[in-house]
């Protein structure tokens, strides 16, 4: 249901490059490539643009050449940030109401008390690209009042910041001043149980919150026969 | 020349970069020769990965600028991240994109080159000596067809980073192939950005898997030029314990390894000891060994 609740962040993109940092958003991304966005370029991982969409885990080996319909090595990944034909959907340490996300440390910058991964393309992608986050555990660990470092801008600054799936639901940014709103509940989680884990007041719509859909029988064939059969989705969260 | 050679010729206080990404394709050999030589208060300048973590462990460093830094199949570096906490090394921290665009004007000899990445991010907080630049071109220029006098004087440009270059006193990058020359190929699916650190370095000396005479495969793939290189060496499986495909993936165990031996000081020694106070040749051979 988390794949499917990724993949559906694409719909309607078109002819883009869908970067996915993450098992099941990148999962989300070839599900949505193999159903109903069938534009979507998706890689192997690496510099090669897939000519199909791949599994996941398996060393994609010495045929990988043989599988590509392009080629974009990291200099051209940078380029195409800058282009804009691309929506990324990444990770996130801490996110705050207004969708300043942080990968970068935790702690005062000038000596963290944890260091991360620093910004890599975060301040890049949210200002030129349409950017989602996948959080496998939505806890006040990750949804805070503040983020220590501004990786990621916020929602008022971004190119288009279009969606969170988190393990509880989805979240979009269609609240008061372009604030965090929850959207829909994955089923028997409740708005209180997404509350209690959300370090702000979260926007909750007063005319009720869907329940996330149900992956159809084809998605479920195509994600546990085809794009995952070795099951690392559940690494990640539990199914 | 040899390892030892290409680090007996850095000097204290040098800036050097360091080419490959992250857990790929790193001159771990010359990086290796430089923990065991006398040089000291490097910034080191890296699309960071197990390079920068071990001339950190090696108290190597005085100053980090980079975007990231990443083992890739483990997302942190164990060392980079005990000398952040610490507060022994600054930092220089940017966006990916800016980052090589800082190359780019280093490479081309420009003051600056424009980005719209970096702003409204923390990236202009940390960095406050960072500056910004108006467009001198109405937003509306940027569609075709002619602008009003009304629209012009209403309209200002975008507000950009003004990304300064990386001039670097070294760079040290690793290829699959070169001759003795200096002529660099690379054969893997990336060249990252070899290249930039090339030719944005006063010099730039290159280790390579094997040294041949001529080169075989396409054009496209000779990727640095020897006027841009003044020294080469041959250190075969010299990228270990990164990737250097196609002549070989990361070894996956041995960065595990790596990491696990960072957090207990007796690992480390043990660890430090057999593989990394010794020459190239014994720690090729230690880890064909193991």
């Amino acid at each position: 249901m988390c794949v499917t609740a990724c993949a559906d962040a694409w719909r309607g993109d078109g002819e883009v490059l869908a970067a996915a940092m993450g098992t099941c958003s990148t999962l989300g991304a070839r599900l949505a490539r193999l159903t109903f966005a069938p534009g979507l370029l998706t890689t192997d991982g690496g510099a090669l643009l897939s000519r199909d969409p791949l599994p996941l885990g398996r060393p994609a080996g010495p045929a990988a050449d043989a599988t590509a319909e392009g080629w974009l090595p990291f200099r051209d990944h940078l380029w195409l940030v800058l282009h804009g034909r691309r929506h990324v959907m990444m990770g996130a340490a801490q996110l705050d109401r207004h969708g300043r996300s942080n990968i970068s440390c935790i702690g005062d910058w000038s000596q963290p008390t944890a260091q991360l991964l620093g910004a890599r393309g975060a301040p890049g992608n949210t200002i030129r690209n349409t950017t989602s986050y996948w959080i496998p555990r939505h806890t006040r660990r990750v949804f805070v009042d503040r983020v220590d470092m501004v990786s990621g801008v916020a929602a008022t600054d971004a190119h288009d910041l279009r969606r969170v799936v988190t393990d509880l639901g989805v979240l979009d940014f269609d609240g008061p001043g372009r604030t965090l709103r929850l959207v829909s509940l994955h089923p028997g989680v409740t708005v209180e149980e997404v509350c209690d884990n959300t370090g702000f007041d979260l926007h909750v719509p007063g005319d009720g919150v869907r329940t996330t859909r149900h992956p159809t029988e084809r998605e479920l064939h195509l994600l546990r026969d085809v794009l995952d059969p070795d099951g690392l989705r559940a690494r990640e969260v539990a199914e | 020349m040899s390892p030892e050679g290409i680090a007996a010729s850095l000097s204290d206080g040098m800036t050097i970069g360091i080419g490959g990404w992250g857990s790929r394709r790193k001159p771990m050999a010359l990086v290796r020769a430089i923990c065991r030589s006398p040089v000291r208060d490097l910034t080191v300048v890296s699309c960071g990965g197990p390079d920068v973590g071990l001339l950190c462990a090696y108290g190597k460093v005085r100053h980090v600028v980079a975007p990231f830094v990443t083992l890739d199949t483990m997302p942190l570096d164990p060392w980079f991240r005990t000398a952040r906490q610490r507060g022994d090394i600054g930092f220089t921290e940017y966006d990916e994109g800016m980052f090589m665009f800082g190359l780019l004007a280093a490479a081309h000899g420009l003051p600056f080159l424009p980005t719209p990445a970096g702003m409204a991010s923390d990236v202009l907080r940390v960095n406050p000596g960072l500056r910004t630049i108006r467009s001198p071109y109405p937003t509306s220029a940027s569609r075709p067809g002619p602008i009003s006098a009304q629209e012009e004087e209403q309209d200002t440009g975008e507000e950009l980073v003004a990304m300064p270059p990386l001039r670097l006193d070294a760079a040290l990058v690793h290829m699959n192939r070169a001759d003795a020359r200096g002529n660099g190929q690379y054969l893997g699916p990336d060249p990252y950005l070899d290249d930039l650190f090339a030719k944005a370095a006063r010099h730039c000396y290159l280790s390579c898997e094997r040294l041949v005479e001529a080169f075989e495969g396409p054009v496209q793939s000779l990727l640095i030029s020897r006027m841009m290189v003044a020294g080469v060496a041959e250190t075969p499986n010299g990228g270990h314990f990164t990737t250097c495909e196609p002549d070989y993936g990361r070894d996956e165990p041995f960065q595990r390894r790596y990491a696990a031996a960072a957090s207990d000081p007796a690992e480390w020694r043990r660890f430090r000891s057999r593989y990394l106070d010794v020459d190239e040749g014994s720690y090729q051979r230690e880890v064909s060994q193991r």
